[in-house]
């Protein structure tokens, strides 16, 4: 996983709310046994028409936001389907940073797994993020993970949460894995424990 | 000492590891595993040379891509990246040694029903699935939600997940359901009230008099979609009928085995005075049957309301309604019951239980589908549909002009070849309404499989209550 630490780059504005992962990787796309090459798929259905041109007022196909890293977007980003394959999509355009008053879950997960920073902030800092995405390319809002904040392309700062321990991955590109399995002796004396009082499990 | 929620002494009884930030190493009992979500998980176990670490608890079974027509052993039924995906886990169960029921086996279906229908799932287990339905499975009083493709892996290595501890969030339906009314209707009417985001961050326990009157694959419809309304996991205190359904399926305890477990999951409910974050209480009374309007499954009204206006929404909502609308094709002030369908699907994790299809069936009982509409059952497992045929109700389905199909996911998100076309219009009886879902283009309604049935007789969204009152 690529590390996270600071981020400037361009914002891209999606106000609309419950942006699901079907929207994000609609299903034709979840067919692959590999995690790369999504990108081009990604917000599929809104970005393409069906002869495969694309939709011109979608944002992700506007001059000014085709080369985007944060998505500002409306609450409940990444509702729905579990699938890991839309933080893959993202990933894979570019995006790094997604902001919004709230994601749905699983979603959220799945972004710290992948070197994806998901931020959640009151309506009020995000309508002012959003604002200040639809100025454009030239605006250029800043993602920093170590002093979590966020600040706008015209200095507003504003701090976020973060949970500590995926704070830590992003910032050092750690894998879960390598990291759960040092804690192998433990998890060994759970088991016997666990197996000791519901043998049935 | 404390009193405790369910999900309280779930989680407790499952924390192998608490680091100082309160984040949790949790252990997991059972590991379901489909072909869509596990590729990549399998690849990153080659890559790293790590092993499965409990092969006994991980569970396979392809459903998501596989045809559902009766000539699935072609492999010509398929596209080659589905195809290829399926053979994937033909070779990954093989190689690393799982459990799993490969489509050329009766018991394939549906991985949240072969589960729970094979005894896999039990009272107080921590169950986890690379599918957000996972939540299916809390109704047996287990912990079960649906992870990333990542966290499939971090499982299959460790047997763990690395958790947060969610909010306890108590939905209580008081009294009884009305006639007509069902457990899909319960849980939609749910989501309607505390919206798609509602739940997240909590775990839900649903509780009172109209859960405890529903049978185990109510309850499951019910769980099945509290991801729906944006909890991870939805779970039901077991009882006698949890307990009922469970014993003597294959993989249940038998004998000392089950005493021993059934002593602890008697211990499996809520202590008087635990403490719930939100507390939500709808009268059972008070539900109607219900249908989706829009392309969320917040967007739910009774069957008797008409299509509302952008106008009737605030914030964000205005624009995604808007949106919906014009997605959907539908005009605000228009009659629910006046809108004509093309296509009725029953089937999918959320009612594709041999109850679902005996409502269904009660209601086509001797009638026939409105001409020119396309009509499958997708029965959600070999095992469904085998008894379905033995109870005479695929017969009834047959003569009503319905296609009989195989187990799988099917048109729930059309994976597989069961899809919609632009603008196609579909009673479904599966979970999710959004853009595209069923196929690029395509409109769905939600609804329970008996509205599904009604809708099927007369190519409208119909009130299945009518329909009941003919039959009386």
């Amino acid at each position: 996983m690529d590390k996270f630490t600071k981020l400037t780059g361009i914002a891209a504005p999606m106000p609309l709310v419950n942006i699901d992962t079907d929207m994000i990787i609609p299903k034709q796309f979840l067919k692959t046994i590999k995690r790369s090459g999504l990108g081009v798929n990604l917000f599929d259905e809104m970005r393409y028409n069906l002869d495969g041109s694309e939709i011109a007022d979608f944002v992700l196909n506007q001059p000014a936001y085709r080369k985007a890293e944060i998505i500002i977007a409306g609450d409940n980003f990444g509702c729905g389907s579990s699938r890991e394959h839309a933080p893959w999509a993202l990933l894979d355009f570019g995006i790094r940073c997604v902001i919004s008053t709230s994601f749905a879950d699983i979603f959220f997960n799945n972004c710290f797994k992948n070197g994806i920073l998901p931020i959640v902030l009151p309506q009020e800092q995000v309508d002012i993020l959003m604002a200040d995405a639809r100025k454009g390319a030239n605006a250029r809002q800043t993602v920093d993970l170590e002093a979590q904040t966020v600040t706008t392309s015209d200095g507003q700062v504003f701090p976020f949460a973060v949970d500590s321990h995926r704070k830590h991955c992003l910032l050092n590109g750690l894998d879960d894995i390598g990291l759960t399995l040092e804690k192998a002796a433990a998890i060994d004396s759970f088991e016997k424990k666990h197996a000791a009082l519901h043998p049935w499990a | 000492m404390t009193a405790r929620t369910l999900y309280d002494k779930i989680w407790d009884d499952h924390v192998v590891h608490q680091a100082e930030d309160g984040t949790c190493l949790l252990y997991i009992d059972r590991h379901l595993v489909h072909e869509v979500t596990s590729p990549q998980a399998f690849e990153g176990l080659r890559m790293t040379n790590r092993k499965v670490r409990a092969p006994e608890k991980t569970i396979a079974v392809p459903d998501h891509n596989v045809p559902t027509t009766l000539d699935r052993a072609n492999a010509a039924t398929m596209t080659e990246d589905s195809r290829i995906q399926v053979a994937a886990l033909d070779q990954n169960a093989k190689d690393f040694g799982i459990n799993y029921y490969p489509v050329s086996d009766v018991r394939q279906g549906i991985v949240h029903i072969v589960g729970p229908e094979q005894g896999w799932t039990l009272p107080g287990m921590t169950v986890v699935c690379g599918d957000s339905h996972t939540a299916t499975h809390g109704a047996f009083g287990s912990l079960a939600h649906g992870i990333g493709t990542s966290e499939v892996e971090h499982v299959l290595a460790t047997q763990t997940l690395i958790q947060r501890k969610g909010k306890n969030m108590k939905v209580e339906i008081t009294g009884s359901l009305r006639p007509g009314v069902t457990a899909k209707d319960i849980t939609m009417a749910v989501i309607g009230e505390t919206g798609t985001a509602g739940g997240t961050g909590y775990v839900i326990e649903y509780c009172g008099q109209a859960i405890r009157e529903l049978s185990m694959e109510g309850r499951m419809t019910v769980c099945n979609m509290a991801i729906e309304g944006g909890a991870r996991a939805g779970l039901i205190a077991p009882d006698e009928k949890t307990f009922a359904y469970c014993m003597g399926r294959p993989h249940a305890p038998k004998g000392a085995a089950w005493e021993a477990a059934l002593a602890y999951w008697k211990t499996l409910f809520t202590d008087e005075g635990a403490h719930f974050d939100k507390v939500v209480t709808i009268k059972g009374e008070d539900i109607a049957p219900l249908v989706t309007w829009g392309t969320s499954p917040e967007d739910v009204l009774p069957i008797t309301a008409t299509v509302p206006s952008p106008s009737d929404f605030t914030g964000g909502k205005v624009e995604a309604v808007q949106r919906a609308l014009d997605y959907m094709g539908l005009t605000p002030g228009q009659k629910l019951s006046d809108i004509k369908i093309d296509t009725v699907f029953i089937g999918s994790c959320t009612n594709g239980r041999i109850e679902d299809l005996r409502a269904a069936a009660a209601i086509l009982k001797g009638k026939k589908k409105k001409d020119g509409i396309r009509a499958m059952v997708v029965p959600g497992s070999g095992l469904v549909r085998a008894q379905a045929e033995e109870e005479g109700l695929a017969q009834i389905f047959i003569d009503a002009g319905f296609e009989w199909r195989l187990a799988g996911c099917s048109m729930c998100l059309a994976m597989n070849p069961d899809q919609l076309a632009p603008g196609e219009r579909c009673a479904a009886t599966s979970n999710r309404n959004f853009e595209g879902r069923q196929g690029r283009g395509g409109r769905t309604h939600l609804l329970s499989p008996a509205m599904a049935a009604a809708a099927a007789i007369t190519g409208h969204l119909t009130d299945v209550r009518e329909m009941m009152t003919e039959i009386a």
